[in-house]
Parts: structure tokens; C-alpha cells; sequence
């Protein structure tokens, strides 16, 4: 048993090697599982030992414990097909979805560890405060589509695939519960979007019928320069999403562009004619994140 | 003990944030009424995101013979004319515009080749009609207007239970009253009106597709309000849930693998749909492979009988099982890796690739899937007018898959997103519309909050209750037994019995430990209303003496031309539920027409 605080993060470090044996039925009879149990105030890991069926995965161990050990044991899932993104752990360690791990690709014969994401204040057991996100989702500024033609919108298929790409993102949050500018800076929290919603941006800034410049607001209320591109984010990623190479690092040269050579910039939003955000657009959506505090969800 | 009670008031509450609640809400945004979200999950986790094939609109951007009437008929013809006619039309006739505004709020939707939205084939479409994502479609739906009520503002009180409505002494709906999940704090809400968008009941059954959300709670809650549910007895089983590894058992595969050239075979390598042709669906279904082949790319053609209506693969692969030509896990397999190539199902059917490579450790694109029906789906649910969404019960509102109605007996594919959007949008505004016409403010009786509260708080005892899991594992054998996909009288009269006992047995279960995020507590809460409707789905299956759809009776195997016109009504008559045959809605002639024109 050993206190959450000690556990070591995985932010910045090489993730531990995955155990790449063949899915087998070489899984041990016993299944030792330590979960982490506790609240705000402080926890412990707690062993539950339980015999092993056939097929698992590590949710469905987790909700074995809490029908027949441990009925108050808090933990967040919904789908239990990766499609949700409820359900995101730290297992050994590794940040991953509790329900898309399956038992027989951990190490057999070995004890299991279960924390709550460490970029996120605890609330309960494996269960985290994730509002952050909630709160970053409202300051983004929405798509804003030129004149509908006549006969409707047309898009090719080439110009989507990208974004179709950064749509995939089932918000499981832990491209944000790894990224250093905020696992190991609070303070940041106030100022800084995190991966999954540079993903967001980069997806309205490549989206063919937007007409918005945000550019500004990008360097200067997301943060975006803050990222150090250590791709912590795109290893996470249970989506597979370039998070680092498709939608940062192109967002951050728009960005740079749009300081220093609008020319360049303005090539690639060609056949648009973008309007940068107005004051009271700006005021609003800070004042969206403001409101957080005072309730309201 | 129970603390302070958070107060909220507002225009609109929404119970419920998967398609149906957020397609209200935005409505309501658009009509400025002050609006609450309520979700029992985080906003973007509601089962939307698992609906994967597409969302049915007769575009006609594929095929341009297809129109709203096509799709009328189809589903008509899909939910064995058991559909409310009129809710029927408005979908068919909406679903064009509700998914083309998706795409002014961001939404990407797969193209073809001149731009437009590209459309896919399901089971009972006459035509590609599924405007899709890859097999994602449920999630772009969610994404797309989660962030477009987020960008207008939406109040969203997230991962909130909502355990009794409130009335006033008119008899009206004015409020609700919950707890917050995270916290154990308890709220009460009150509201001029109140819009349920709580989606199913399936974790009532064993095998099911559905997750820990859908526990009936939106029927619950218009039931013990005093409303009326409608045919609850045809319940869903989608044919081609995955069998193994057990854990995954359930989880649902896309109907978009049959649409998509997918095959089902039997232990001895038969395409057996060939066998199972209802007279019902003779004339449109190919008789030979080489027709059902070649219908893919011409629609002259007819459709394989891969691509019947869910009930008629569903009770086909459960006949193939019981006479022993089942796969080796107790499904039958579904084969696309022999009919596309590796590089286009891993395209077409992304999530499908990684749902079987990372759970089953089996390759889609080079070996078949092993599949058997899942319980997925309530065809129907709360009464509701067609045009308002209204329930029987003033000021209180119900669209998506809470409402009743549309599907009828059984729903095609992709017509539940497409119901979402039509009918979310028309609770939303008729909520609103409701709202803006009240005068004053709802104020709750306080005696009925605090019993609520009071009653929410009592499962905290010493009195050394059962596990409120073992009471919902005995729940889900005893659905999974008595009340699947072929029932006969003497198990539904059993099931009412062990139901009774459930019933008992839930009262008196004991949860451990504190308030605060605590999912014994939560499940305890839940079996009520999975109980309350599990009873509406027996007594209903009870009632109609016939096979249709959903409902398939071993001891009446054939439709009656008589039941097709009522509706299995359930309501609560003291403490007691009932059910009543009522007359549903006449067709008028001129769309009964279309039905002649077809034959």
C-alpha cells in the first residue's frame, strides 16, 4: 500500500514498454489487482484478489470487485467499447482506456495497478475532477460557415479527411492528463487549451467552410506556444490521432505565420475570406470561462 | 443526514444529453427560453456516441429516386405498421434538413465524389440512405451538437440522477428532483416544463448493447408522473451483437457490416438469410445469391435477405443456433473479409477493425466475426403526440428512444439518429413554445421534494440488505430467460412473478459507505426504474397475442390483422401497472395509398 502522491507520473517519461505477447489463455488463475481508494483528502491502494476469466479486460475486473468487494467503489465508464472515452486510468502506470486493455496483454503472474489520472484532482477512487476540459471547451470559438449556396454546402473528401481525423476524439482526456505544461503546472490550467483542444482548433481552423480568424486568440488566450511538442499526447492517444504532428505543430505555424507573414497565412485559407474575432466575441467566451466558478454546471 | 438541497429554476429542464436532449436543448437555445441540461454521465458520453452505421434521411444524394415517401413506407413496413403514422411522416419528411444543419454546425460527414453527403445501405432500406462517418456516426451526432449548445450557452449540470419529477396541484409537471452523482448532493429543479431524453431500458437484459445509462429512467419517471408508455413489449434485439470473449459479450457490431457487402453464414458455410424470407417481405428480397449480389450497385435488383429488418435476422440467427449450426461460441458468423478487400473494410469500418482486433483478437479483414442478437433497443416507450412530443401529462415532453411511437413494432437502422434530430428539435420547441406561454413561476411542493429526498436516502442503512447487484443480476437473468427474443405465456407469467419478488427485494437492498460518487447507491436507485418497466415490457408481451416485430410468441407465432391497430398501453393505476389495448392513430388515405401503389 502506498500513497497516491508517491506513485510515480509518466508525463515526459518513456512509457513503460507494453507487454506484446500474443492475446493467450496463458492468463494466471488469480488476478491480483491493486486499486487506488480514497478521496481529496488523501488514499491507499487497496488489494483485492479475485480468479481470472477468460477474455477480460481491466474494467471488467474493476466491476467485478465493486459487485461482489466493494459496491461504493467510484469509477467512471459508460460504453465498454472504446467509444466514449469514460473510462481513462492509469494502468502501471500507463494512462490508457480501463475498457479497450485486456487482461492478457498485461504481464501475467504480476500485480496490477489501478490509479485515477494524475493530471486531475481526485474526487473519488478512480473517479477525477475533469472540468477543466469542460471549462476549455467553452471558450472555443464555434465554426462560422460563409453564405450557404443555394444548392447547399459542397465539400471533397480530400478537404475533410483531416478533420474527420481530429473529429475521431472521443474526449477521453488523456492527452491532457499527460501534457506537462499542465500535469506539472497548475497555474497554467487558467491560460492554456492542452492537446485535446488544439486538436478542436486546428479541426475549426482546417474545416473547409470557416470563415473565422482566430489566430490571435490562439497564441494569445490558448496558449499554444506554451506546447514543447514532446508528443506525450499523440502516444496516449487511444484514437490514434496525430495529436502532435496533424494538429500542433500546424496550428502553431498558422499561428506563427499569422505574426509574421500574413501573406502565407492567407494563402492557406485561399477561397475564404476570414474575419477575425471581434472584441465582444472575445469578452464573451472569457467571460464563458469565468462564470465556472458560479455554478451552472 | 441529507444535507442542503441545491436549487435551480428554469423555462426548459432537459433530462438526458445523448441526440434527443441535446437537439432539444439547442432548440430551445434558438427560442431563448432558459434551458438546464441534466446528464447522468459527462456531457459527450451519452449512448449516442455507440450508434455507429449512420443516420437515415432521404437525401437522395446516391440514389435520387429516393424521397420522404420511400422512406415513410419503409418504415412503416420496417415496424410492421405498428408505427404512429403521422410521427412516421414528420420523420421522414425532417430528416433531409436536420442532418444538412449538422454540417453548418461542423459536422463531416462522408462524401461522394461530387461533394455531397455520401449515403450507405441498412437493413430495410429500399435505397442508400445512411448518411455516415465511417462507423462513427453516433459521435459526430453528439459532437457536433454538444458543441454547438456549449457555444450558445447551455446550463449543463452533468452527472446528475434524476429520481422523481414534481406536479403541481393542476396535475402538471413542474420540476424535478435528483442528486448530483459526483457529490451526493441532492437538487431539485423547477421548470414550466420538462423534456425527458433518457434513451433505453436495456440493461435490464443480460446480453445487451447498451450501457450502464440506459436503465429505463425516462419511462420511469413519466410512468410514476402518471403518463402513458406504449407497446413496451416490442423490445429490440439486434442481430448481430459479438459472443465472444464473454466480457465482450453484447457489445454491438454495425448493422453497416451487412450494408457494406457483409454475409451471414452458419456452421456449415450456408448463407442462411435465404431460408428464412417472411411472405411478408417475399416480393422486395433477392431469392438467389447471384440477385442479392448484384443489388449492391443496382438497385433493379432486390435486396439480400442479409439486409431484412432487424426482427427477422435477429429470431433467424436464434433458430440457426437452437438447431445446433451455430459458431463455435454460440453465435453464427458474419463474413466480410471474403467479400471486400482488406484495405476497404478497414476503411469503411474502422471502429468495427479495432473493436474486434483489440477485444477478440480477430482480424475483420481476413476472418469472419462471430455474432448473436444483443438486446439493444425500445421500440417503444412514454406515449407522446407526434407533432408536439407532448406526453399525456401537462408540460411534460419525451422524444428520442424514451417516446414511443415512431418505430412501431421494430426499427430500421439509422433511424434512430435521424429520430433524434426530428423529434429533439420538436420537443425542444414545443417545450419551449409551452414555457413562453406560462405565466408565473413553478414552485415545488416542498412536502413532495423532501420525500423524495428522504426516500433516495433510506437505501443507507444497517438493515443488512442485499447487494443492489445481486438483485440487478437476478433482474438481467430473469429478462434474458423469460422475456427475450421468443417469448411463450407460461415464462412471461413466470417472469411477472419474479418480478413481484424483485420488486420486494429492491426495496430492501443496503448500500455501504458515503454519498459521494457511490455506484452501489446509484444501481440501487436504477433497479426501481428498471423494475417499473421491465413489468410494462411483460405485461405488454403478456397482452399481445401475436407475433410482430419486437414481439415474437412461440404460442401465437403469426400476426393478427386486429392487433396491428392498438397499442399496448401501460400505465399505473394506483400502485399497480396495467395494461390496455387502445386504438392507435388511422393513416389517411392518401399515405395508406402509398402502401397499395408498393404491392
Amino acid at each position: 500500500m502506498m500513497p497516491i502522491d508517491t506513485e510515480p507520473g509518466t508525463g515526459g517519461q518513456p512509457l513503460p514498454a507494453e507487454h506484446k505477447e500474443p492475446p493467450s489463455s496463458r492468463v494466471p488463475a488469480e488476478i491480483v489487482m491493486k486499486l487506488w481508494r480514497g478521496d481529496a483528502g488523501g488514499g491507499e491502494f487497496v488489494e483485492y484478489r479475485l480468479p481470472a476469466e477468460e477474455g477480460e479486460v481491466v474494467l471488467d475486473v474493476v466491476h467485478r470487485i465493486q459487485a461482489h468487494d466493494a459496491p461504493d467503489l467510484a469509477v467512471r465508464w459508460n460504453c465498454k467499447a472504446g467509444k466514449c472515452g469514460s473510462c481513462s486510468a492509469e494502468i502501471n502506470g500507463r494512462p490508457r482506456l480501463m475498457c479497450m486493455t485486456r487482461m492478457s496483454t498485461l504481464p501475467p503472474g504480476e500485480p496490477i495497478t489501478i490509479s485515477p489520472m494524475r493530471g486531475f484532482p481526485i474526487m473519488r477512487d478512480l473517479v477525477t475532477d475533469v472540468s477543466y476540459n469542460f471549462e476549455v471547451a467553452k471558450q472555443i470559438p464555434a465554426l462560422r460557415p460563409g453564405p450557404k449556396p443555394p444548392e447547399g454546402y459542397r465539400m471533397a473528401q480530400i478537404d475533410i479527411d483531416r478533420g474527420q481525423e481530429f473529429r475521431k476524439c472521443i474526449e477521453c482526456f488523456l492527452c491532457q492528463n499527460v501534457c506537462h505544461v499542465i500535469r506539472d503546472h497548475e497555474e497554467h490550467k487558467a491560460h492554456y487549451a492542452g492537446p485535446r483542444f488544439f486538436v478542436r482548433l486546428a479541426e475549426l481552423e482546417m474545416h473547409p467552410l470557416d470563415t473565422l480568424d482566430r489566430r490571435a486568440y490562439i497564441r494569445e488566450r490558448m496558449g499554444i506556444g506554451l506546447c514543447n511538442i514532446t508528443k506525450c499526447c499523440t502516444e496516449v492517444c487511444p484514437e490514434d490521432i496525430h495529436i502532435t504532428d496533424n494538429a500542433i505543430i500546424p496550428l502553431k505555424e498558422r499561428v506563427v505565420d499569422a505574426a509574421f507573414d500574413p501573406i502565407a497565412w492567407l494563402g492557406r485559407k485561399i477561397r475564404r475570406r476570414p474575419s477575425p474575432m471581434s472584441a465582444s466575441e472575445v469578452a464573451a467566451l472569457g467571460a464563458a470561462a469565468r462564470s465556472e466558478a458560479s455554478g451552472g454546471g | 443526514m441529507t444535507g442542503e438541497i441545491e436549487r435551480h429554476e428554469y423555462d426548459v429542464v432537459i433530462i438526458g444529453a445523448g441526440g434527443a436532449g441535446l437537439r432539444a436543448a439547442v432548440e430551445c437555445l434558438a427560442k431563448k427560453v432558459r434551458t438546464a441540461l441534466v446528464c447522468k454521465s459527462l456531457l459527450g458520453k451519452a449512448h449516442t456516441v455507440m450508434a455507429e452505421g449512420g443516420v437515415a434521411a432521404a437525401l437522395g444524394n446516391v440514389w435520387p429516386e429516393d424521397n420522404w415517401q420511400v422512406h415513410f413506407r419503409d418504415t412503416m413496413r420496417g415496424g410492421k405498421m405498428l408505427n404512429n403514422w403521422r410521427m412516421a411522416q414528420l420523420h421522414a419528411q425532417e430528416a433531409p434538413d436536420r442532418v444538412l444543419e449538422l454540417e453548418e454546425w461542423g459536422a463531416l460527414f462522408d462524401r461522394t465524389g461530387d461533394g455531397r453527403i455520401l449515403q450507405r445501405d441498412f437493413g430495410g432500406h429500399r435505397y442508400a440512405r445512411l448518411a455516415h462517418v465511417g462507423d462513427r456516426t453516433g459521435l459526430e451526432l453528439i459532437r457536433t451538437m454538444q458543441q454547438r449548445a456549449v457555444s450558445e450557452g447551455i446550463d449543463v449540470y452533468m452527472e446528475c440522477k434524476i429520481v422523481r419529477l414534481t406536479k403541481d396541484e393542476s396535475g402538471a409537471v413542474n420540476g424535478a428532483v435528483g442528486f448530483f452523482r459526483e457529490t451526493g448532493r441532492f437538487v431539485a429543479f423547477s421548470a414550466k416544463a420538462v423534456v425527458l431524453a433518457t434513451g433505453g431500458i436495456g440493461k435490464a437484459w443480460k446480453f445487451t448493447s447498451n450501457s450502464w445509462e440506459s436503465t429505463a429512467d425516462g419511462q420511469a419517471l413519466a410512468l410514476w408522473a402518471g403518463a402513458d408508455l406504449i407497446d413496451m413489449e416490442c423490445v429490440q434485439f439486434h442481430p448481430t451483437g459479438m459472443v465472444w470473449p464473454p466480457s465482450a459479450r453484447g457489445l454491438l457490431v454495425t448493422e453497416g457490416v451487412r450494408g457494406d457487402g457483409g454475409v451471414l453464414k452458419n456452421s456449415d458455410g450456408r448463407r442462411f438469410m435465404f431460408d428464412y424470407i417472411s411472405p411478408y417481405f417475399a416480393k422486395e428480397t433477392a431469392d438467389t445469391i447471384e440477385e442479392g449480389d448484384r443489388w449492391y450497385d443496382d438497385k433493379s435488383f432486390r435486396r439480400p435477405p442479409e439486409l431484412l429488418p432487424r426482427d427477422e435476422v435477429a429470431r433467424a440467427i436464434n433458430s440457426e443456433v437452437k438447431a445446433g449450426r451455430g459458431s463455435p461460441h454460440g453465435g453464427v458468423f458474419l463474413d466480410i473479409a471474403s467479400r471486400r478487400s482488406p484495405e476497404e473494410i478497414k476503411r469503411r469500418l474502422p471502429s468495427m477493425y479495432h473493436q474486434f482486433k483489440q477485444l477478440a483478437d480477430v482480424d475483420i479483414s481476413t476472418d469472419p466475426m462471430e455474432v448473436g442478437p444483443t438486446c439493444h433497443y425500445a421500440n417503444g416507450g412514454v406515449r407522446v403526440d407526434a407533432d408536439t412530443a407532448r406526453t399525456t401529462v401537462a408540460g411534460l415532453y419525451a422524444a428520442g428512444e424514451v417516446a414511443g411511437g415512431l418505430h412501431g413494432a421494430n426499427r430500421l437502422g439509422g433511424n434512430s439518429l435521424s429520430d433524434l434530430l426530428v423529434f429533439g428539435r420538436r420537443a425542444g420547441l414545443a417545450a419551449a413554445e409551452h414555457a413562453l406561454g406560462t405565466t408565473g413561476r413553478p414552485s415545488l411542493d416542498e412536502a413532495a421534494v423532501a420525500e423524495v429526498v428522504s426516500h433516495a436516502a433510506s437505501f443507507f442503512n444497517d438493515d443488512g440488505g442485499e447487494s443492489p447487484y445481486v438483485v440487478h443480476a437476478d433482474l438481467q437473468e430473469t429478462m434474458q430467460n423469460l422475456v427475450g427474443i421468443v417469448r411463450t405465456e407460461s415464462e412471461l407469467v413466470e417472469a411477472g412473478q419474479r418480478l413481484g419478488e424483485l420488486t420486494e427485494r429492491a426495496k430492501k437492498v443496503s448500500v455501504s459507505g458515503a454519498r459521494v460518487f457511490n455506484p452501489g447507491w446509484h444501481l440501487a436507485l436504477d433497479l426501481e426504474s428498471m423494475l417499473s418497466c421491465a413489468k410494462c415490457t411483460m405485461l405488454g408481451a403478456l397482452e399481445r397475442r401475436e407475433s410482430r416485430g419486437g414481439q415474437t410468441r412461440e404460442d401465437f407465432p403469426k400476426a393478427d390483422p386486429e392487433l396491428e391497430k392498438v397499442n399496448m398501453v401501460t400505465r399505473l393505476s394506483g400502485d399497480e401497472v396495467t395494461v390496455t389495448p387502445e386504438a392507435k392513430p388511422v393513416m389517411p388515405d392518401e399515405l395508406a395509398k402509398l402502401f397499395e401503389e408498393a404491392k
